[in-house]
């Protein structure tokens, strides 16, 4: 078994209101010096070891990530 | 007779608060975000919506509001207070209650008329309803499905802090079918369901809502 | 970020280079309208009025094909007609009076290829977008519906489509905090590839507060508010972005922008309360919302409606991405954004207000003695045009019109020889077949998921034939709202078809006990380039105008969306119809459920006829079209809305539910469900015919046994016919027709509600 972790993101020019609140909140609590947030999904996937690449990345374009709005990235985990 | 609702930027059901306090004869004092004190009112009521859109996670935001500080205190001296949905999430993310909300069990928006079932009415907010009476009020969220750890959950049924449960459906997975809790000492309380729109036969399934509004108010005469 | 300096097409430059290739037709413009913008301009267009006009001229923005039709409505509207209408085509949305000093705006839109792209987004902006429209009216939006069309209830693709356009309707709307009143799902093959999502919103507002689209008063400041622009639904401007970018053809990944826009519905509720507050303030002079064009749109419309002149500074417009071009920025389909006009003298309240609210306003521009647009992008001029030019004097085709072929054929294959159930047997397993059908079945999986109390003044919400919310919590005066069409019909026969929406929708609005207003329309077609469609169109909008003639009641706006089509094949005709009612008091109002009263008797309004052409029965069990729709009547559409309004200011009627899809025995199952009681049934005649014939002009009511005599008097008296057809049977747990079938309330209850949540869960 392999650990494999898919972040998915918003494309850069894809308005983002997620990440936008909460930029917009820290300065209110005190937090200065934060230009952007941007939000998005973090998957972690228990993996047999015979699951490739090609498949991984299937899943993560296919199901995980709608590439239309969002980008994504596919690592392997060592144990 | 002053309750207080509070409106946050994206907050939905406030003028439907308003309305249920006028309805029970209480002057109904709109509250901003941004307000340093409470404006004198007897009871606040945290009402429903999306509060800063619920993109954090709900009621993550609105908690750090400066009114809340006015809340938190005021609630700390006993003053009754009330979050409905969103302002349930708020008054969980502030500690004023225990526990927190997950996504409803079904992942979708649940809009409904729901069944609850009055178990404890000796609180600020349910003194006006027998024990045990079940009275039917709109669900309607996407995030409603309360969640505590096995101490918190013993710990409130233990107390009896459980003030309403699902009865029938349960419409969004909440543990135990809690709908509504109380603090230790019944005079703050969270429930998911809307109150504020069973008032009136007309615009909701029932006017069982007034109960609670009423309820506030001899809270604050016997307080 | 690149780091090549973009250069900047300039009014300057383009005089000096006339003879620049321009890809104008990669924009979607023809050869002769881009020579028409030569001739207009007296030169070529810089890059950024190449982008203006091609989105303003496109089918979308400038009703190209389409305008030339509109004079039906013209023509069919009569001074009476008029009188109550304060605002109508041609204004973002229509309005009209409804007593005691309160305006009522409603209109219909559709955002039906965004929402196939990227269904949840692509419905949730096509909410926002129709919410702006209404707000730039003047009036706070009070409630939404959405008609929604799709392929087949178990294709694949419906799997993908269908759950994210309901939770997208449902993500934007609940969040923005107004209820759902109603709409519809329909599934037909035709909508497979190209779902349609059509966006309704009323609002209301104090008739003296309504504000028009206007940019009057040289010296007033023009500000834009709201959220930050960025590349959103920009693709096909990215044509020029690619081209600006020299020697990068490759791709920067610019040229392949998505045309997705993201919507912020918490933006939205923002911005919708800093609207209001400025509206009561008294300080805007004219608004705007920026919707499909963005600025391009905006501005234009702004200016042409006022008195012409207008200067903007594009490079203080707040940008949300870099190195973005000003044609970009014009074209930019950023959501959640308005546009105000305002006095200089409030410009500082203005700002205040803005700023409570947390939205980022601008000074971009200000209103001139002139008649041109000027937009200057730091300090050179990118635009200088006739605003006019570019707003309203589009193109406008006459598109060949041809009556199809196969029409005809159509029309023949009337269903008169389709095997119908005549058993008791066949009848029963019939009703429990169409009730579970997709397009019969429960929307409760659907309706679900949309808020229909917030604001707590939804009065009627979905299943009841019509929406209704208070406006006035003083007096309980409150409107009514109704969305219907029936694209089967309107393939068989447009003309009749669109009257058969109209009469629908109209009727519906009655069966709540309100008085039919106004209507707007949303005409979803396929291409207007084939003839064959450019005839139901027409077809279809005499229909409409002539219907409304007869009925007595003005179309106050519409929207028109061309090219759906599911590979080449067009869609169904589908002119949604949305008809407004007023109710005095909505206390009054008529609920769908029976059995509120103890001892109701059941009656049927209106004739039955042998007719099935077109009806779900052909459709669920013969998978039949053909034939000819039912016959219109609008005379006695106008008498059964007469009666039920009497009813129901008399006290008469307890409950009441039009006959529409699946006819009556669709209705009774649907009464008896609603009011959680049984009936008992009798039905003259051939038993099939009165339970599943879609004649239209017909209405179940419930009458108090002690009204049932001074009722039926009435309809008799006024020429309606009428038909005894049961009685509510309080302890009954069964819908009990007399020698067909006798079906307990659980098992109809299980066929109707179980059908979405097993294709869609």
């Amino acid at each position: 078994m392999a650990r494999v972790v898919v972040d998915v993101m918003p494309k850069p020019e894809i308005l983002d209101p997620q990440g936008q609140a909460v930029a917009n909140a820290l300065p209110r609590l005190g937090f200065e010096g934060i230009t952007s947030v941007r939000q998005g999904k973090h998957f972690e996937l228990e993996v047999a070891d015979d699951v490739d690449d090609a498949t991984l990345a299937k899943i993560a374009e296919t199901f995980l990530a709608n590439p239309v709005i969002e980008d994504w990235v596919v690592r392997r985990v060592d144990a | 007779m002053k309750i207080g609702v509070i409106t946050f930027p994206g907050t939905l059901d406030d003028t439907d608060a308003q309305r249920a306090a006028r309805y029970v004869d209480a002057e109904a004092v709109a509250l901003w975000h941004a307000d340093a004190d409470l404006h004198g009112v007897d009871a606040v009521i945290v009402p429903g919506g999306f509060s800063y859109g619920d993109y954090l996670r709900a009621g993550a935001i609105a908690r750090f509001a400066p009114v809340m500080r006015s809340v938190v205190e005021a609630a700390g001296k006993g003053m009754p207070v009330l979050g409905i949905c969103n302002g349930f999430q708020i008054l969980c993310e502030a500690g004023l209650l225990p526990g927190a909300m997950l996504r409803n069990a079904g992942l979708h928006f649940v809009c409904r008329d729901q069944w609850l079932r009055v178990e404890n009415n000796t609180t600020a907010w349910s003194s006006r309803y027998e024990q045990g009476a079940e009275i039917i009020v709109p669900v309607k969220n996407m995030d409603g499905r309360y969640t505590a750890s096995q101490a918190t959950l013993d710990e409130l049924e233990g107390e009896g802090r459980v003030v309403f449960r699902y009865v029938g459906v349960n419409p969004n997975g909440s543990c135990n079918d809690i709908a509504g809790i109380t603090s230790a000492n019944g005079r703050i309380v969270g429930l998911m369901p809307h109150p504020e729109h069973a008032i009136d036969a007309l615009t909701g399934p029932s006017d069982d809502g007034l109960g609670m509004f009423y309820s506030a108010l001899d809270a604050v005469v016997t307080a | 970020m690149t780091s090549t300096q973009v250069h900047i097409d300039t009014v300057a430059r383009a005089e000096a280079s006339p003879d620049q290739p321009q890809p104008y037709r990669e924009l979607g413009l023809k050869d002769d309208e881009y020579q028409k913008i030569r001739e207009i301009l007296g030169r070529r267009p810089t890059e950024a009025e190449l982008a203006m006009y091609s989105v303003m001229w496109s089918e979308h923005c400038s009703y190209k094909s389409s305008k030339v039709h509109f004079r039906h409505f013209k023509e069919n509207t009569t001074e009476e007609m008029r009188s109550k209408m304060l605002a109508g085509i041609g204004e973002n949305a229509g309005v009209v009076d409804i007593g005691d000093g309160w305006a009522v705006t409603f209109k219909v839109e559709s955002h039906n290829h965004p929402s196939y792209v990227e269904p949840y987004q692509g419905a949730a902006t096509g909410v926002g977008g129709i919410v702006r429209d209404i707000m730039a009216m003047g009036a706070r939006p009070l409630a939404v519906l959405d008609p929604l069309r799709f392929g087949p209830a178990d294709a694949p693709d419906t799997r993908r489509v269908l759950p994210g356009i309901v939770a997208g309707v449902g993500g934007y709307g609940n969040c923005l905090g107004l209820p759902n009143i109603g709409g519809e799902v329909v599934f037909d093959e035709s909508y497979a590839g190209n779902p349609l999502v059509n966006a309704a919103c009323v609002g209301a507002m104090r008739v003296e507060d309504l504000h028009l689209a206007h940019a009057s008063g040289t010296g007033n400041k023009v500000i834009l508010f709201g959220a930050r622009t960025g590349l959103d639904g920009i693709g096909g401007v990215s044509v020029l972005a690619s081209e600006t970018f020299s020697g990068e053809e490759g791709g920067t990944g610019r040229k392949k922008l998505p045309a997705v826009q993201v919507g912020d519905p918490f933006t939205e509720k923002v911005l919708i309360e800093c609207c209001l507050e400025l509206f009561g303030e008294r300080i805007v002079v004219g608004i705007q919302d920026l919707g499909g064009a963005g600025l391009s749109c905006a501005t234009s419309e702004l200016a042409s409606a006022g008195d012409g002149g207008m200067r903007v500074w594009l490079e203080r417009v707040p940008l949300r991405a870099e190195g973005m071009t000003p044609a970009e920025v014009l074209s930019s389909e950023s959501q959640e954004r308005m546009c105000a006009v305002v006095r200089p003298e409030d410009v500082p309240a203005f700002m205040r207000v803005c700023q409570k609210w947390d939205v980022i306003a601008t000074e971009i521009g200000e209103v001139t003695d002139g008649d041109h647009l000027v937009i200057t992008w730091h300090d050179e001029v990118v635009v200088d045009v006739p605003p006019r030019t570019v707003a309203h004097e589009g193109p406008e085709y006459h598109r060949p019109i041809a009556r199809p072929a196969d029409q005809d054929a159509l029309q023949a294959d009337v269903p008169d020889s389709l095997p119908r159930p005549s058993t008791p047997d066949e009848l029963r397993e019939t009703i429990l077949r169409m009730i579970a059908s997709p397009n019969l079945a429960s929307r409760k999986w659907v309706t679900d998921q949309y808020d229909r109390y917030v604001r707590g003044g939804t009065v009627l919400a979905q299943p009841s034939d019509s929406g209704m919310i208070r406006i006035d919590e003083e007096t309980g005066r409150g409107v009514a709202l109704a969305t219907d069409c029936n694209g089967r019909f309107c393939k068989l026969d447009p003309y009749t078809g669109a009257q058969l929406a109209l009469a629908e929708a109209y009727r519906n609005v009655a069966v709540s006990g309100a008085t039919p207003l106004a209507v707007s329309d949303c005409l979803n077609f396929g291409s207007p380039e084939d003839p064959a469609v450019m005839w139901q169109f027409e077809q279809a909008i005499r229909g409409i105008a002539e219907g409304c003639r007869e009925l007595g009641i003005p179309v106050t706006g519409g929207n028109v969306s061309f090219y759906n089509q599911t590979g080449t094949t067009a869609i169904l005709p589908t002119p949604v119809i949305a008809v407004l009612g007023v109710i005095d008091d909505v206390r009054r109002r008529i609920p769908t459920g029976i059995g509120a009263e103890a001892g109701e008797t059941l009656l049927l309004l209106g004739e039955t006829r042998d007719e099935f052409g077109g009806s779900e029965w052909a459709n669920v069990v013969h998978g039949h079209l053909g034939g000819l729709p039912p016959k219109v009547d609008l005379a006695r559409e106008k008498l059964l809305a007469d009666v039920l309004l009497a009813g129901s200011r008399d006290g008469m009627v307890s409950a009441a539910h039009d006959l529409s899809d699946g006819g009556l025995a669709q209705a009774l199952v649907e009464a008896c469900l609603l009011g959680e009681t049984g009936a008992r049934v009798f039905v003259d005649g051939d038993p099939f015919v009165q339970l599943f014939s879609e004649s239209a002009g017909r209405v179940l009511v419930a009458v108090p046994r002690t009204e049932e005599l001074r009722f039926t008097d009435m309809c008799t008296a006024r020429g309606l016919p009428w038909s005894k057809v049961g009685v509510v049977d309080p302890e009954s747990e069964s819908l009990e027709i007399q020698d067909v079938a006798t079906i307990g309330l659980a098992e109809l209850r299980t066929a109707w509600e179980g059908t979405l949540p097993a294709l869609f869960d």
